[in-house]
């Protein structure tokens, strides 16, 4: 069991959540996931690691209540317990001294690529950051972000805030402007895709996470395998990233989309269960 | 001359129990085991104990059961088998003990496994006695992986006192007892008891820790454990490297086995993981986790084809396996070879495309090697395809840890039968060192890496 010791509302539908975890906040870098499990019938999901802070054996996750597990994870309360958590798994995030980098955080994305761009500008890379999100509502972190960027770009799809408009909007423009060596994006799987999309007549180099389907984390079950390069990869072990440039993002959505019905029921149900308790 | 035919074991009929998930064999009776135990020769020499890889003394228990001292016999298994219950029901005693009966040669050998069934479940129904913690050594040890192999260690040491931690990247114990092998051949309850009665002893079993993530080898020793044991199994699945593998509805039998099995997906919604395979099923190969996983999907309600390239007769999996999963109504398509796996519009799975093949000379494996039949090409329509390929090792711990030294394969290299590694004060054993074998085989394996840390830590202290 471990403990929720702090829980802050992000936006309406994220939470972030500090996790008493020593051993594992003394071994946690920038890029690296964990996976988690609930309670006892809960299924287990990959959550990429937003924050650690060693010295106070804590870990922060961030979810955003899509399906069923991050609802009930949304849910929960300061002192709380989560039944599983199992990591630090996957690789950490590539960090030395590209020279100018461009960190690009979409909707729940800025939470890991908060801790990358940190790396990266102590690592004395000039970063360059973007986030964006679909309203102002669902934007968070803006000013840690700030704190770690040479220049910080916000962006929302109607305009509540920042400039209306697409990250890749920005990214073109910082990309004509002036010589970038690296770029880092996290987010969903499509705006991933439209970022790789916008460097690749640059060729420029581009890292993304992959957040594929996953059970043990360890390379077990090779239910996280992505085409990479056209060589099959595992998320979970050879990632979470990968260069953007080699990723065949069309399998990945298809295999993202493989349980869509079955969330269905499981939310159907867990809605269900709470009318049966008002009751 | 005893003319006591061996006693068949019930089992549930299959019409009803590919409907459920319990139990296919349901146990000796106590009038049936006494039978069974009555046509026991009681060789002096006892051949049957030289086929079993920890030498359970099997006449001994044998005896012990016809004078209905049932929980004397299980202890006198005990002695030697940390896992009754479980080799009871998964063990190839056909091809170890009970190949080596006296009996066995002009008629049926005695049933040696039912009857270990019978006394390990009798146990644990009647028996209240609790194992005793032995006085600590303050000898720490280290157990990376809790399966068969790390579970037996486990148990051999802390009875001689030494301090026990197992390290398990899952969320629970047991190896592939608990995410591979179905609950309809071992009842997940029973792993539960029988790692329970390996924690009496005072073995601390923490789950949730990758070793080699988490905490690595060296800082294991850091730690102040004096001496480590690995046995992390062959967790990495094959696939075919065919085109269309990467399609929604394409599984390795790890990830549908650990869906059903350890996630127990055939409860969703009531448990939160869903597995999703449609109406009809293609299992590839043709070992015991391709039977399983056959088995499997079809209690979840599909039509399944095994398709295996060879015949019947060079299947790998065990004959009561292969013939429960026909009596289950799997569909053998053997001498058949998959070579593409179509997709639909969503990028799932609509049906495969095999080659017939023909058998020719025999290969390294002894086995007649496939050959493909020219133009033979057909197509099964299938909405999902589980990949039962076999396992290799996964390099997760062993690629991080300096020193350690490997096959081509990625297995662990041991100088001897005690499992010691290329590392002082490293041990390994199971199936990360033999590649995917039996669960016996790694709990003899376990014991003799147990009984080599026995001998060196007994000449320092
Ligand atoms: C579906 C299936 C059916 C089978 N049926 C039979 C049968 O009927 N009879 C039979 O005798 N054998 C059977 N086998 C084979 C048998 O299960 C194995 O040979 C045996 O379990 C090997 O034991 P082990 O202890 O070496 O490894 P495992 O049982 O694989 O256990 C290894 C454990 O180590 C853990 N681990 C791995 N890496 C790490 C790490 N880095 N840190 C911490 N923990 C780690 C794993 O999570 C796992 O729990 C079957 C296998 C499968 C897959
Ligand atoms: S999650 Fe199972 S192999 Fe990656």
């Amino acid at each position: 069991m471990y403990q929720i010791i702090e829980k802050q509302v992000l936006t309406p539908v994220s939470k972030l959540f500090v996790i008493k975890h020593p051993q594992l906040a003394q071994k946690a870098q920038a890029g690296q996931f964990v996976i988690i499990r609930l309670h006892e019938k809960g299924e287990r999901i990959p959550l990429t690691i937003a924050d650690f802070d060693a010295k106070a054996g804590t870990i922060s996750l961030v979810v955003q209540e899509v399906g069923k597990t991050s609802q009930e994870m949304g849910a929960l309360k300061t002192s709380d317990q989560i039944l599983d958590l199992i990591g630090p798994l996957g690789y950490a995030s590539h960090i030395q001294n590209y020279g100018t980098v461009i960190c690009i955080g979409g909707g729940l994305g800025i939470a890991p690529i908060y801790p990358i761009a940190r790396a990266l500008k102590k690592a004395g890379n000039r970063v360059l950051s973007i986030i964006g999100a679909r309203n102002q509502e669902l934007l968070f972190w803006e000013d840690k972000m700030r704190a770690v960027s040479d220049e910080l770009y916000v962006v929302t799809d109607d305009g509540s805030s920042g400039r209306k408009g697409l990250v890749t909007e920005v990214q073109k423009e910082l990309i004509n402007k002036e010589k970038i060596q690296k770029v880092f994006a996290i987010g969903p799987a499509i705006m991933m895709k439209f970022v790789v999309e916008t460097s690749r007549p640059h060729q420029l180099s581009t890292i993304v996470s992959l957040n594929s389907i996953m059970i043990d984390g360890t390379g077990m079950c090779g239910g996280c395998r992505v085409q990479v390069g056209g060589v099959t990869k595992f998320a979970c072990v050879d990632g979470p990233e990968f260069e953007g440039l080699d990723v065949d993002f069309d399998n990945l959505f298809k295999r993202l989309n493989y349980y869509r019905d079955e969330e269905k029921v499981a939310i159907k149900k867990q809605h269900l269960c709470r009318l049966d308790n008002i009751k | 001359m005893n003319k006591t035919p061996r006693q068949a074991i019930p089992e549930q009929e299959p019409a009803l129990r590919i409907k459920n998930f319990e139990e296919v064999a349901l146990g000796y009776t106590e009038e049936q085991a006494l039978l069974e135990a009555s046509r026991c020769l009681q060789c002096k020499n006892s051949p049957c104990v030289s086929g079993c890889p920890v030498q359970v003394q099997i006449p001994k228990f044998i005896q012990l059961i016809k004078e209905k001292k049932y929980l004397e016999s299980a202890k006198k298994i005990k002695e030697t088998n940390a896992l009754p219950a479980v080799c009871g029901r998964v063990c190839p005693q056909e091809s170890q003990c009970e190949k080596k009966c006296i009996l066995g040669i002009k008629g049926e050998p005695v049933a040696i496994g039912r009857l270990e069934r019978f006394v390990a479940d009798y146990e644990r129904a009647h028996s209240t006695e609790k194992v005793s913690q032995v006085k600590s050594n303050h000898v720490k040890v280290a157990i990376v992986g809790s399966g068969p192999a790390g579970l037996t260690c486990a148990a051999d040491l802390a009875k001689k006192g030494f301090e026990i931690t197992v390290f398990e990247a899952f969320h629970q114990a047991g190896g592939v007892l608990v995410y591979g092998i179905p609950e309809f051949r071992l009842p997940k309850s029973i792993v539960q008891k029988e790692i329970e009665k390996v924690q009496e002893l005072g073995v601390i079993i923490k789950t949730n820790m990758v070793v080699g993530k988490i905490v690595d080898i060296e800082e294991l020793f850091q730690q102040g454990y004096q001496a480590i044991f690995i046995g992390v199994g062959a967790g990495l699945p094959s696939f075919l490297n065919i085109p269309g593998e990467d399609l929604g509805g394409v599984y390795s039998a790890n990830e549908f086995l650990t869906r059903v099995n350890l996630m127990k997906a055939y409860k969703f919604p009531e448990y939160d993981t869903p597995v999703k395979i449609g109406q009809k099923v293609a299992v590839v190969g043709g070992g015991n986790v391709a039977m399983d996983s056959a088995r499997s999907a079809k209690r979840l309600g599909a039509e399944v084809y095994l398709i295996y390239r060879r015949t019947q007769k060079e299947m790998p999996a065990r004959t009561e396996e292969s013939h429960h999963a026909q009596e289950e109504k799997i569909i053998f398509q053997i001498l058949t070879n998959p070579i593409e796996i179509l997709g639909n519009e969503q990028g799932n799975v609509k049906a495969i495309k095999c080659l017939k093949m023909e058998l020719g000379t025999p290969d390294e494996s002894g086995r007649r090697r496939p050959i493909p039949i020219p133009g033979s090409e057909f197509i099964l329509e299938v909405d999902s395809v589980i990949m039962a390929l076999g396992n290799k090792s996964n390099p997760l711990l062993t690629t991080v840890t300096p020193g350690l030294e490997l096959n081509a394969k990625g297995n662990i290299i041991v100088k001897n039968e005690a499992g010691q590694t290329s590392l002082a004060n490293v041990w390994a054993a199971g199936d990360i060192v033999t590649g995917a074998a039996t669960v016996i085989e790694a709990m003899g394996a376990g014991k003799k890496a147990a009984q080599s840390i026995m001998t060196q830590f007994s000449k320092v202290n």
